[in-house]
């Protein structure tokens, strides 16, 4: 029996309980990878996963089950309901949503899984023979991992949905060392299951490993504050870290005091911002054309002419915010319930050149490319794989790598130029709630951001 | 299990099949209010073969693939890497103390119940604050087969209470939070929420540092969420064996306080970081990484100290989900002998770092460090005086940790990998936003 058949059958059980509301998740996965660690090749492997949820809502309060068994489904489906009825204490509220059937199929025939894996390996080789090139070079790391998952939804309102989506992450790094000094740099790339993309990248991994033997000898920045100037890469992480988990409203939605600071309408920053989410651009890692709740994939304006303007929904956020819903409810696998996520985060491009917005600084920070990021909500820090002081308008030295931070309730405010050169990064994972890392891709313009606290020695 | 051990010796030299299944229930609080109630059921098994000398690897959750796992690992086997170890045979497995059936019979209004006290001790302290809470359980249950008569089987029960707490006012936010685990029921709801209110306490005042160098004194939680990345990276057999480890070829070496002593320790009843053997069925051993400042050890897997030429300190691990890879159990940093409190009392104009947030961003294989004080103290003349805001802390371990000026008496588990007391550092880079 396929997931399909299962489904079907498990339509007529959840139409029929006793619950405000019932969905199940159905899933079925491929994966392989291939990863070097050293010259030498350290695992290939493939795997196969199936399983699913059912998830139950009484009272306003849930149940869930998970399992990969997929034996005795109504059972399952009793106990989350019984598990709802133990939790529900209020009045359940889910904003309204039309039933759909449908299957998507745009993705259906893209399965990097079933390329051979002989081939993979041939582009971790080369990639890696580029990385061992270099001179100085201690050991590097080539990580290649592709999926394909075909999932079902169901819900008691009749909805049933097929999707399928498939994905590519690559991430490598190459690490340096000189007399106990040791320094690394890695390149993150990925693709919504399109192999043929990642197989450019010759240049970019050749830079990368000169990078790290050249930090070997790169001095370190004093802590402060400064001006920086971030590439669209690194952009993308800060737009990401920075506003883009406060505007998800299971934050925000039971909390009245950040319902107070988050009201719409409130001024992040400059006339010139705009922050976008969206879930509806093909062919990117965040993308799908339905949420986990079955809800359409929407474009949602965040900040618009620097005012807060947005924030991503589930149907219960949406439903006890009253405001419209925008489809991010999603879940990394049938392991954990769907919770509010970003999906495709970007700064929309403004009219200053990347020449325009350094010229004026004398002296400051060009940081590029990420090594990662994490935030509070209120503080966030996100950290730089390339980092070079401006001097009197100009890129000078290369820096250590750079750590920044920053408060969300002023550093937007601080962001005072904005390029033209919008840019979207696809090798991005995000991590919340346990869920990590889910498919997401962020973007922006060069940025520049005046009083940036930096972290030194 | 031995039916897929007989399939895939058929079409290798040798065989080993890994079994994991677990269930859990897990109580869910948002918001100060009982939200979710879940359970989790999950069945793996992994297939590692070694074919024409070659290691071959599949894994799969779905109870009817068994066939194809057999051709998926005899496929990766073409590639795979040269297999340098050999499965062990029938071990010996002192006992490590896992288990508690306790853990399966707590209902769930018990566990709601923890849920609710937890919330309401905190939120009776601070009105306004909006907490999040979580009560797990579950029991895990590892299996290893292997074609050369090795067999490990052993069975774990966890337990843990966790909360933490946001408090909003205007655009500031404070964040506070406890948890622990065991591998018994676990009652304590008000130690953990106590640990709570201590941290709301001591943030209630605010204060701002200069920028320069200060004297820090990292809690447990701080020191997990600043320095331990870089150490479990540098004790990592594999970082070793690729020449990326700082202290690689520091073994016997003096790289550390005398003060400082480090173990990896699987052995410790009751935890759920311990069990009788890894994930290769290798005995689990205490292994000693630093004492009195001295490196004495790394830690292996099987293959990884074959090519290193040595032993296998029984750290194979599959929690990546690939093949085993060396990885800690829980690591043991040795109490000293200073009162968390004498070290404030020593520090004229410092810091108190619970909570560095963003640390392990930066080159951790290099030793650095650099983060965002989440949840800290100003320390004034002896005396903690209030929270800090906007300000980082960065350097690097193995300067920090060469000269330590005390380490704690009181040794604490955080976040269920690491036992560690309070680490007093006497100057580290502060930079603090005007
Ligand atoms: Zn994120």
């Amino acid at each position: 029996m396929t997931i399909k058949d299962i489904g079907q059958e498990l339509a007529g059980v959840i139409g029929k309980c006793d619950a405000d509301y019932v969905e199940a998740h159905l899933e079925e996965s491929q994966t392989s990878h291939v990863v070097y660690r050293g010259r030498e090749l350290d695992s290939i492997g493939r795997a196969t996963a199936i399983g699913g949820n059912v998830r139950a809502m009484v009272k306003g309060g849930w149940g869930f089950v998970s399992f990969n068994d997929l034996n005795n489904l109504p059972e399952r489906v009793a106990l989350a309901v019984k598990q709802a009825r133990f939790v529900g204490r209020e009045a359940s509220q889910l904003v309204a949503a039309e039933p759909v059937v449908a299957t998507v199929s745009v993705e259906a025939d893209r399965d990097p899984v079933a390329i051979p894996l002989a081939e993979k390996k041939q582009l971790m080789d080369e990639y890696n023979d580029i990385i061992w090139r270099t001179p100085e070079i201690q050991t590097s790391t080539v990580g290649y991992a592709d999926s394909r998952k075909q999932t079902i939804f169901l819900s008691s309102a009749g909805s049933f949905i097929e999707q399928t989506r498939a994905d590519i992450t690559l991430r490598l790094a190459a690490v340096a060392a000189r007399d106990g000094d040791i320094q690394q740099v890695g390149l993150s790339v990925g693709s919504r299951g399109d192999f043929s993309i990642l197989q450019s990248y010759h240049d970019e991994v050749a830079h990368m490993a000169e990078r790290a033997v050249v930090l070997l000898s790169a001095p370190q920045i004093k802590g402060g504050e400064y001006t920086v100037v971030l590439d669209p890469v690194l952009a993308g992480v800060f737009v990401h870290e920075a506003f883009g988990h406060l505007s998800e409203s299971d934050f925000v939605y039971e909390n009245e005091r950040v319902r107070r600071i988050m009201t719409l309408g409130r001024q992040f920053g400059h006339p010139e911002l705009n922050i976008v989410d969206t879930a509806t651009i093909p062919g990117l890692r965040g993308s799908y054309q339905y949420d986990d709740e079955g809800m359409p994939a929407t474009r949602t304006y965040l900040i618009r002419e620097g005012k807060l303007v947005g924030r991503l929904h589930s149907r219960e956020t949406a439903a006890k915010m009253n405001e419209k819903p925008t489809g991010n409810a999603r879940a990394i696998n049938h392991r954990y319930p769907p919770i509010v996520r970003m999906t495709n985060t970007y700064i929309e491009p403004g009219v200053v050149s990347l020449a325009d917005m350094v010229g004026g600084i004398k002296e400051g920070i060009y940081a590029k490319n990420w090594y990662g990021g994490t935030t509070s909500m209120e503080m966030f820090t996100f950290s730089a794989g390339e980092a070079y002081m401006i001097r009197h308008g100009k890129i000078a030295e290369m820096l250590r790598p750079v750590v920044l931070t920053g408060n969300v309730f002023n550093t937007l405010e601080n962001i005072d130029a904005i390029g033209d050169d919008l840019t979207m990064n696809q090798g991005g994972g995000c991590g919340k709630g346990g869920q990590m890392p889910l498919p997401v891709s962020n973007g922006s313009p060069h940025i520049r951001i005046s009083r940036c606290l930096v972290g030194g020695g | 299990m031995e039916d897929l051990l007989a399939q895939a010796v058929v079409a290798a030299e040798e065989a080993e099949v890994f079994t994991v299944s677990s269930e859990g229930t897990l109580v869910q609080f948002e918001a100060n209010r009982l939200k979710y109630l879940q359970t989790k059921q999950q069945t793996s098994v992994a297939l590692r073969l070694i074919r024409q000398g070659r290691v071959g690897y599949a894994t799969t959750t779905d109870i009817g693939e068994r066939r194809n796992l057999v051709s998926n690992a005899v496929e990766t086997a073409q590639f795979g890497m040269l297999a340098e170890f050999q499965l062990p045979a029938s071990g010996v497995y002192s006992p490590v103390a896992v288990f508690d059936a306790g853990v399966v019979s707590v209902a769930n209004e018990a566990m709601i119940q923890l849920g609710e006290e937890m919330v309401a001790s905190v939120t009776a302290y601070t009105p306004g604050i909006i907490c999040e809470a979580e009560v797990a359980k579950g029991t895990v249950s590892v299996s290893i087969r292997n074609s050369r008569g090795g067999q490990a089987d052993y069975r774990k029960s966890y337990f843990s209470l966790g909360i933490e707490g946001s408090l909003v006012n205007d655009t500031d936010m404070l964040f506070v939070g406890e948890s622990v685990s065991s591998c018994h029921p676990l009652s304590n709801s008000g130690a953990v929420a106590g640990a709570v209110l201590r941290q709301l306490e001591l943030a209630k005042d605010r204060a701002s540092v200069p920028s320069k160098s200060l004297p820090v004194v990292f809690t447990p939680g701080g020191v997990a969420s600043a320095l331990i990345e870089p150490l479990m990276a540098a004790f990592n057999g594999k970082t070793v064996l690729k020449g990326a480890s700082p202290i690689g070829n520091k073994l016997g070496q003096a790289v550390f306080d005398r003060k400082f002593r480090l173990r990896d320790d699987p052995t410790v009843g009751y935890r759920p970081s311990s069990r009788p053997c890894d994930d290769e069925g290798v005995p689990s051993q205490c292994t000693t990484l630093v004492e009195e400042g001295v490196v004495t050890g790394f830690i292996y897997d099987l293959q990884t100290a074959a090519m290193a030429h040595t032993h296998s300190t029984g750290n194979g691990s599959r929690n990546h989900g690939g093949l085993p890879l060396p990885a800690p159990s829980a690591f043991v940093i040795a109490p000293g002998d200073t009162d968390f409190t004498e070290m404030v009392q020593d520090i004229k104009e410092g810091l108190v770092v619970e909570q560095l947030m963003g640390a392990g961003q930066g080159n951790v294989l290099g030793g650095d460090f650099s983060g965002n004080v989440l949840l800290g103290y100003k320390v004034e003349n002896g005396k903690i005086v209030g929270r800090v805001k906007n300000t980082m802390v960065s350097g690097n371990i193995y300067q920090a940790l060469k000269q330590v000026a005390a380490i704690g008496r009181e040794a604490k588990w955080v976040d269920g990998f690491l036992q560690t007391p309070p680490i007093y550092c006497p100057g580290l880079s502060v930079a603090s936003k005007r």
